[in-house]
C-alpha cells in the first residue's frame, strides 16, 4: 500500500514539474502578452496543484495534508483573481488582445487605449 | 435555512476552525486569542455586511462542491491541450478575443463562472460587465467550446435557487 502511494504521490510531483517547465517553454515561444499568460496559467492550474497533491500524499493524514489543502484553496482564489488583474491592466494600458471573434462585435469605443498608449511615454 | 444567527455561527464555527487546524497548539493562552481574533473577524464581517446567503463561505463551499471535479477534469484536458500546442514546433495559436453571455443570476455565481474560464489553461476573462464576459482564447478552437455553454450551465445549476433575500445584481 505505501509502494502504491509513493508511486502515485512521485507521478503526481513528476507531473507537476514537467508542466511547470512546459509553462516556462511556453512564456519563452508565445508571441504576445495575452497568449503568455495562458502559459503562466498553465503553472497556476496544474503545475502547482499537481505537486501540492503529491507532497499532500506524502505527508499522509495529518495537519501538514490539512495546511497543504488550505494553500490549495487559496492558490484556486487568488491565481484566477492575478490572472484577470494583469490582463486587465494590460487592456488598459493599451495593449492589442489580438483578433475578434464575431461575437465580440465593435471594440468598445471608449477611446482609452489610444490616449493610454501615449501616456506610456 | 438562511437565518442571520445560524449565518454567524457557522462563520465562527468555520474560522475557529481554520485557526485550530493551521495553529495546531491547542493551549489556553492561544485558544484565548483564537476565540478574540474570531470575533473580530465576525464583527468587521458584519460591519462590511457580507455575511449573507450568498457571500455565506460555508454555504458557497457546500453549494460549489459538486462543480470541482467537472472543472478539475476540464483544467487537466485543456492543460493538455495548451502544452501541445506549446510544445508542438508549428505552434498552432490563434490568439483570439470574443464574448459569452453569463446565466448566473448572483454575482457570486457570474464571478466563479469567470474565474473558471480563467483557472482553464486556454482561456483568460478580460472583463465581465453585466453579464457579458470578454474572453481572450489562445485558439480560435477553444471559443466553439466556451460558446456551447456547458461550463455556463453546470455553474448555473451548482448556483441553485435564488435564495429570498439575496440581493439583486447590480444594473448594466
Amino acid at each position: 500500500m505505501d509502494l502504491v502511494i509513493d508511486l502515485l504521490s512521485w507521478f503526481l510531483i513528476l507531473v507537476g514539474g514537467a508542466f511547470g517547465i512546459i509553462g516556462g517553454i511556453g512564456l519563452l515561444r508565445l508571441p504576445d502578452f495575452f497568449s503568455r499568460i495562458h502559459a503562466a496559467s498553465l503553472t497556476d492550474s496544474m503545475c502547482a496543484p499537481c505537486i501540492i497533491g503529491g507532497l499532500m500524499l506524502q505527508s499522509g493524514l495529518s495537519l501538514v495534508t490539512v495546511k497543504l489543502a488550505f494553500l490549495l484553496v487559496f492558490l484556486f482564489l487568488t491565481s484566477p483573481t492575478a490572472s484577470h488583474a494583469l490582463a486587465k491592466a494590460a487592456l488598459h494600458g493599451g495593449l492589442h488582445p489580438g483578433a475578434r471573434h464575431p461575437s465580440a462585435g465593435e471594440p468598445p469605443a471608449n477611446g482609452g487605449h489610444e490616449a493610454a498608449d501615449g501616456a506610456q511615454g | 435555512m438562511n437565518s442571520k444567527p445560524l449565518n454567524f455561527a457557522l462563520m465562527g464555527l468555520a474560522l475557529l476552525a481554520i485557526w485550530l487546524l493551521l495553529s495546531g497548539l491547542y493551549k489556553p493562552v492561544l485558544l484565548t486569542f483564537a476565540v478574540l481574533s474570531v470575533l473580530l473577524t465576525l464583527w468587521l464581517s458584519a460591519r462590511m455586511g457580507v455575511i449573507d446567503a450568498e457571500h455565506h463561505p460555508v454555504w458557497a463551499v457546500a453549494r460549489y462542491l459538486p462543480y470541482w471535479p467537472w472543472l478539475s477534469v476540464e483544467i487537466v484536458k485543456s492543460s493538455l491541450d495548451v502544452a501541445r500546442r506549446v510544445l508542438s514546433p508549428a505552434m498552432p495559436i490563434s490568439p483570439t478575443v470574443f464574448e459569452v453571455d453569463a446565466s448566473q443570476h448572483t454575482t457570486m455565481g457570474r464571478v466563479v463562472y469567470a474565474n473558471s474560464i480563467t483557472l482553464t489553461p486556454g482561456t483568460v476573462t478580460l472583463a465581465l460587465d453585466g453579464s457579458r464576459l470578454t474572453v481572450h482564447a489562445l485558439s480560435s478552437d477553444t471559443i466553439d467550446y466556451l460558446l456551447s455553454g456547458e461550463m455556463d450551465r453546470r455553474v448555473t445549476r451548482a448556483e441553485g435557487q435564488r435564495a429570498g433575500n439575496e440581493p439583486e445584481p447590480p444594473s448594466r
